[in-house]
């Protein structure tokens, strides 16, 4: 059973475009020069539209995470446990992105943990962005 | 500053409830019909007096005109659906009480009724177009709330050191003023160690952190302060309330997730009433799951921020502790019948007639509905 892939709009669409080349990207201000995401279609803070997706680090570590164990849904249903984490990037306090933990056993994910951005084929040619833990010391 | 015109302006004067099952075996107009019928009898009235109806649902229940119609109801003079989760419970209220204060409408009929568990289901993964939040969250098996409150509550046992044990001690605490409800679904008392080992729904969450989906009808009728003096109750006064949000309205891009909602609607909800967390004698608060209470404990200031586990744990939210908590049982153990269940609860609590669970001498009651990143309070009081 296949997981669900996403479907990107004309807003979202160069983030997931990125993605499915292996890189990570995030929609920036080019006015206050603030991230967002998701992708917005005016900057909160300085109310700028002039908005474009810059490369990011694809470094963070894990804000929080849950462990599931009683999934609806027969794609997770299937790998359950599974690690949802919330990770925030390095560039900018509070932006964070959904992530599993792929590769770590559910019983060893820490909050705080150093993370590094991976890329998930779901299907052939479409990705995910998932992190794992950073190889940085 | 702060203005609270609607203060003592309007009062619950009835309250009815429909049997709470796993399985209703009836339409959800036919729970809606019976347990308006029962609050409009509670209050005295028939559905002659009544002109204003409010409802809120999720696709899941009997619009407000189809109702009045079924209740024969002669005409109505306001009327709202909402569209919307638990954070309405209050709102919907609210909303009653603005519509008679204003003399949109005089008497009010606020209801909430759902076949939870046998139809729509709220724990259920939905189809999805996976566009939208969904692209952001569904590849992710992210899809359901006891995975969004079970990521927040996480947040706060990494920074404050919150246990297992601690909110543990809400399920089994709600779990044994439920056996004082005759109405709760789940009567049968738990212990620590059947917290402790019962199953993982979602790490940290056990099942007797969640909610429990049931179907159900409540009601509670809102009518002018002077006409509830002269009605078969003793009236319970609506004091304030507040709802709303700060921050991004989002689960997953939330600032600090070791806070809700409450930490702003909380010190709004003081400053319009004059009121503080040391003047309520009984709080029904929103428990859609344990840490969901825990943290607007904190951000309503009945402790402070960072001390909700052990909080909860002394005892001090127990039926003789410092400030009973969810004293019917609460959405864990009494039902989810989506928070309404808790303005029913404090209006018994305040009119002295909740039995053996009966807080003595309340007259003040805190009533807080929705968590995480939108919800409302609002207060009860006798006079």
């Amino acid at each position: 059973m296949p997981k669900p892939v996403p479907a990107p709009s004309e807003l979202t669409k160069p983030f997931w475009d990125a993605v499915d080349s292996r890189r990570l990207v995030i929609q920036r201000c080019q006015g206050c020069r603030r991230y967002h995401h998701p992708p917005v279609e005016l900057c909160a803070k300085c109310l700028s539209s002039d908005l474009a997706f810059e490369p990011v680090s694809g470094r963070g570590s894990i804000y929080s995470f849950t462990i599931t164990h009683d999934a609806r849904q027969p794609a997770f249903a299937e790998i359950q446990p599974y690690t949802v984490a919330v990770v925030e990037l390095e560039e900018q306090p509070g932006l964070y992105m959904l992530s599993n933990i792929p590769g770590v056993p559910t019983g060893d994910v820490k909050s705080g943990m150093p993370v590094e951005v991976t890329f998930e084929e779901v299907v052939p040619g479409r990705f995910i962005p998932q992190f794992q833990p950073s190889r940085r010391r | 500053m702060s203005r609270n015109p609607i203060e003592d302006k309007t009062a619950v004067v009835g309250i009815g409830w429909t049997e709470i099952t796993r399985r209703s075996g009836v339409s959800v107009l036919s729970l809606a019909a019976e347990a308006c019928l029962a609050a409009i009898g509670d209050a005295g009235l028939t559905p002659k007096d009544v002109d204003g109806l409010v409802e809120y649902q999720a696709n899941d229940s009997v619009g407000a005109l189809e109702l009045a119609d079924v209740l024969g109801v002669p005409a109505v003079n306001w009327y709202t659906d909402i569209r919307g989760g638990g954070d309405h419970a209050v709102s919907s209220v609210a909303l009653a009480a603005m519509a008679v204060s204003s003399g949109a409408c005089d008497t009010c009929v606020v209801y909430r009724a759902l076949n939870g568990r046998s139809g729509h289901r709220f724990g259920a993964a939905k189809p999805s177009t996976m566009g939208g939040r969904d692209q952001w969250v569904l590849p992710y098996g992210y899809m359901v709330p006891p995975q969004w409150f079970a990521m927040w509550a996480r947040t706060h046992m990494a920074r404050y050191g919150t246990t297992h044990e601690q909110l543990g001690a809400i399920a089994v605490n709600q779990r044994r003023n439920a056996t004082m409800n005759p109405r709760a679904v789940f009567q049968k008392p738990i212990s620590m160690e059947d917290y402790l080992s019962s199953r993982w729904i979602n790490e940290p969450f056990h099942i007797y952190d969640c909610t429990v989906e049931v179907d159900a009808a409540c009601a509670v009728v809102v009518t002018s302060a002077e006409r509830a003096q002269a009605l078969r109750h003793k009236p319970v006064y609506i004091k304030g309330f507040a709802m709303g949000s700060f921050g991004r309205p989002s689960w997953e891009q939330w600032a600090d997730m070791t806070e809700m909602y409450s930490k702003h609607v909380g010190e709004m909800l003081w400053r319009r009433t004059g009121l503080t967390a040391k003047d309520i004698d009984v709080a029904e608060v929103y428990d859609c799951f344990t840490y969901s209470m825990m943290c607007q404990l904190e951000d309503y200031g009945f402790c402070a921020k960072g001390e909700g586990g052990p909080f909860v744990a002394s005892g001090a939210i127990a039926l003789e502790g410092e400030i009973p908590v969810n004293t019917h049982g609460g959405l864990l153990s009494e039902g989810y019948i989506h928070g309404l269940n808790h303005s029913c609860e404090a209006v018994s609590q305040l009119r002295g007639d909740a039995g053996q669970r009966q807080v003595r001498g309340a007259q003040t009651a805190l009533v807080t509905s929705g968590a995480g990143i939108l919800g409302g309070g609002i207060v009860y009081h006798t006079k």
